[in-house]
């Protein structure tokens, strides 16, 4: 393999990293102001259609990013109505959201379209476009570091950018803001940002609504930018992936990035390479594909280090009267 | 606030919730711009119209009977199985093993087979995130999850590179032998005199799953296991110190709870398909947490909302059939049970809790 092969490995990995992240962030806000979120991959799917259509029935990919937000928006505020206001179960909640994002995409997009539940293919201002960073052309022919500045890092869409920015924006909001420690202590401790007189329905709803938001992004990255247009269940577990990533992340970002890239690399191998020959034995393309799922659970079972969630993940909060 | 009367907890709470569920699922049909109205006459036309309707309608519930019962079981003991999805699909493995490498003579013998191999094979898929969660501390939920799609890797794997014919493309196994075809729904009826159509899958599995039914319900409310399992559920502290060892009541529930996911593929491996295909179970493993939910975790009600999902079923494939609109609809519906009945119960119980006390009062 030359160098020019491990150039394009790395490209892919980082277009089938973003959504990752940014479904992996999504989650982080949530479950870390105690809001579990199994509905990532629900979310996404909805955007991914919402984002599609609109972006296809205006020609604009600005408005379908909205439209994408807007839908994620909507299924997030399922999620809060149901586990922050009456206090259902979260986790059944996210389950519901799963389905109705799968059934509701395909039943529109079917009665929209005619098209099995696709939308039509996005023409060229209803789709986001690669991004030629500065200089890429000219140093493209310097040795090692032209092509990695022109085309693994210059050449990738706008979401791309904004994804890797959220990182250390995401950290800084969490960890150097009030408003981020309010929000990982409703995660961990409700009852004491009760008594300071914080709301914490209306912290866990804000972080919920973060969700959504981030989950928009990837959902229309997802249809608008890494392809043309939306396809029935093209999300295919992503978002169990970036909840697996959250977890293999310990539900911290700087953290999340790595494990993200990390799945998104084993994505780009498993579709590079069918079978991968390590001369002792032959790794089968379906290990490539559950190595994710089998990281995520060696890591919970805290076999290599341990993954502790946010104490009070899961359990709606009772104000104490 | 005042507790519910039974017969209100265990019939009119949930009968509201999947009423909301209809009624939003009408909107969405009214709102692609079909009439709710005609798409139900055909739904209960062609589900419940002819013997050859109600046969696969049985087919499905028989599914949901298996995969509801293991979701109520396991949430007895207060875990959320979400796995059923993965422990069917190793019980279909364990079916198509005996069925494949074991010449029967007869098909009772290979039933029994399948029905033990099945179970064995969903039941160790469940019990390794059973005993992570007792041992380890990993949250079950995450765990299940991702052993489902470990599973679908896994069988992914092995139809392709082990099960499959050589020529064949598809990744699915061989044809069973003939012996091991399960005698269909008609058969069983004919010994009765019954008429019913040879043309549909619903086969002997239907009596299996009914059968399992009243074993839940016995072992839930009429044994020690079932009394540990549902103490634990209620409060984990007061059952470890009654004395029950959480760990073995995490990894009991948890076997248990697989191994009836696991028996639905003697239904769909064995009794239709006669091969093991790549996707069989279809996605009626998740359908079970619909089903457990709508069923309030009882074997009766999980038995009755097996029977209601697997009319949707077969009548959602019908709508597809007669009307513009696709079987996704199902999947909407399915998703505001799970939704109505389960996350959203305190907004579906409040009303009714304060309309009964409202009476109440009068009656003073």
């Amino acid at each position: 393999m030359d160098f020019a092969s491990y150039i394009q490995i790395l490209d892919s990995t980082i277009r089938l990293s973003t959504p990752l992240l940014l479904a992996c962030l999504a989650g982080l806000f949530s479950e870390r102001a105690g809001i579990f979120d199994i509905g990532l991959e629900g979310k996404m799917l909805a955007a991914a259609f919402a984002s599609a259509a609109l972006s296809y029935a205006t020609g604009n990919v600005w408005v379908g990013l909205l439209g994408g937000i807007f839908a994620a928006l909507l299924m997030s505020t399922i999620h809060g109505l149901a586990s922050i206001t009456f206090r259902g179960n979260q986790l059944i909640s996210g389950v519901a959201i799963n389905f109705l994002a799968s059934g509701l995409t395909v039943l529109l997009g079917q009665n929209w379209f005619q098209l099995g539940g696709r939308t039509p293919p996005l023409g060229a201002g209803a789709r986001f476009t690669e991004i030629t960073l500065p200089f890429a052309d000219d140093v493209a022919n310097i040795p090692i570091l032209g092509p990695i500045y022109a085309d693994l890092i210059s050449g990738h869409s706008i979401l791309v950018y904004v994804s890797f920015a959220l990182v250390p924006a995401s950290a800084w909001l969490l960890y150097r803001t009030r408003f981020g420690l309010r929000l990982r202590a409703v995660g961990e401790n409700p009852a004491a940002v009760d008594t300071a007189g914080v709301s914490v329905k209306g912290m866990r709803f804000a972080a919920v609504c973060i969700c959504g938001v981030l989950t928009g992004l990837a959902g229309a990255y997802l249809s608008t930018a890494l392809s043309s247009g939306f396809g029935r269940e093209m999300t295919a577990g992503k978002g169990f992936i970036a909840l697996a990533a959250l977890i293999f992340a310990k539900w911290r970002p700087w953290y999340a990035l790595g494990a993200c890239l990390l799945f998104g690399l084993l994505e780009a191998l498993a579709i590079r390479f069918q079978n991968i020959d390590l001369g002792l034995i032959v790794l089968p393309v379906q290990f490539m594909q559950a190595l994710p799922y089998v990281i995520t659970v060696v890591i919970l079972a805290g076999f290599i280090g341990r993954a502790i969630p946010p104490r009070a993940g899961g359990t709606p909060y009772v104000k104490e009267l | 606030m005042e507790k519910l009367p039974k017969w209100a907890d265990a019939f009119l709470v949930p009968l509201v919730s999947v009423f909301i569920a209809f009624a939003i699922s009408g909107l969405v049909i009214l709102a692609v711009g079909e009439d709710p109205i005609a798409a139900l006459r055909v739904m209960i036309d062609g589900a419940l119209g002819s013997t050859y309707g109600w046969g696969y309608t049985l087919y499905y519930a028989t599914n949901f009977m298996f995969t509801g019962l293991g979701v109520a079981v396991a949430f007895h003991a207060g875990l959320f199985n979400i796995g059923g999805e993965g422990q069917a699909t190793l019980g279909g493995l364990g079916v198509a093993l005996v069925c494949l490498f074991i010449p029967w003579p007869h098909w009772s013998l290979a039933l029994c087979a399948a029905i033990v191999s099945s179970a064995l094979f969903a039941a160790l898929w469940a019990a390794i995130p059973a005993w992570l969660q007792a041992k380890r501390g990993s949250h079950i939920v995450i765990t299940t999850i991702m052993f489902n799609f470990i599973a679908a890797s896994l069988l992914n794997y092995i139809l392709v590179n082990q099960l499959r014919p050589k020529g064949s493309m598809d990744p699915a196994s061989a044809r069973f032998p003939q012996a091991t075809n399960l005698p269909g729904l008609d058969q069983v009826l004919g010994l009765f005199g019954i008429p019913f159509s040879s043309k549909t899958p619903a086969n002997i599995s239907l009596i299996i799953a009914m059968i399992c039914c009243i074993l839940v319900w016995f072992l839930i409310w009429h044994t020690r296991l079932g009394f540990a399992i549902r103490a634990f559920g209620k409060s984990e502290k007061a059952a470890v110190y009654a004395g029950i060892n959480p760990v073995r009541i995490t990894l009991y529930a948890m076997i248990i709870s697989g191994a009836l996911a696991g028996l639905m593929a003697v239904n769909t491996v064995q009794g239709e398909a006669n091969r093991l295909l790549l996707n069989s179970v279809e996605g009626a493993g998740f359908i079970g947490i619909a089903v457990s939910l709508m069923g309030r975790g009882h074997p009766f009600g999980v038995f009755l909302a097996a029977l209601l999902f697997g009319f949707l079923y077969q009548g959602g494939a019908e709508l597809a059939l007669w009307t513009k609109i696709p079987r996704e609809l199902i999947t909407v519906i399915q998703a505001l049970v799970i939704l109505f009945t389960g996350a959203l119960d305190q907004m579906v119980r409040r009303p009714i809790e304060i309309t009964f006390a409202l009476f109440k009062k009068k009656e003073h």
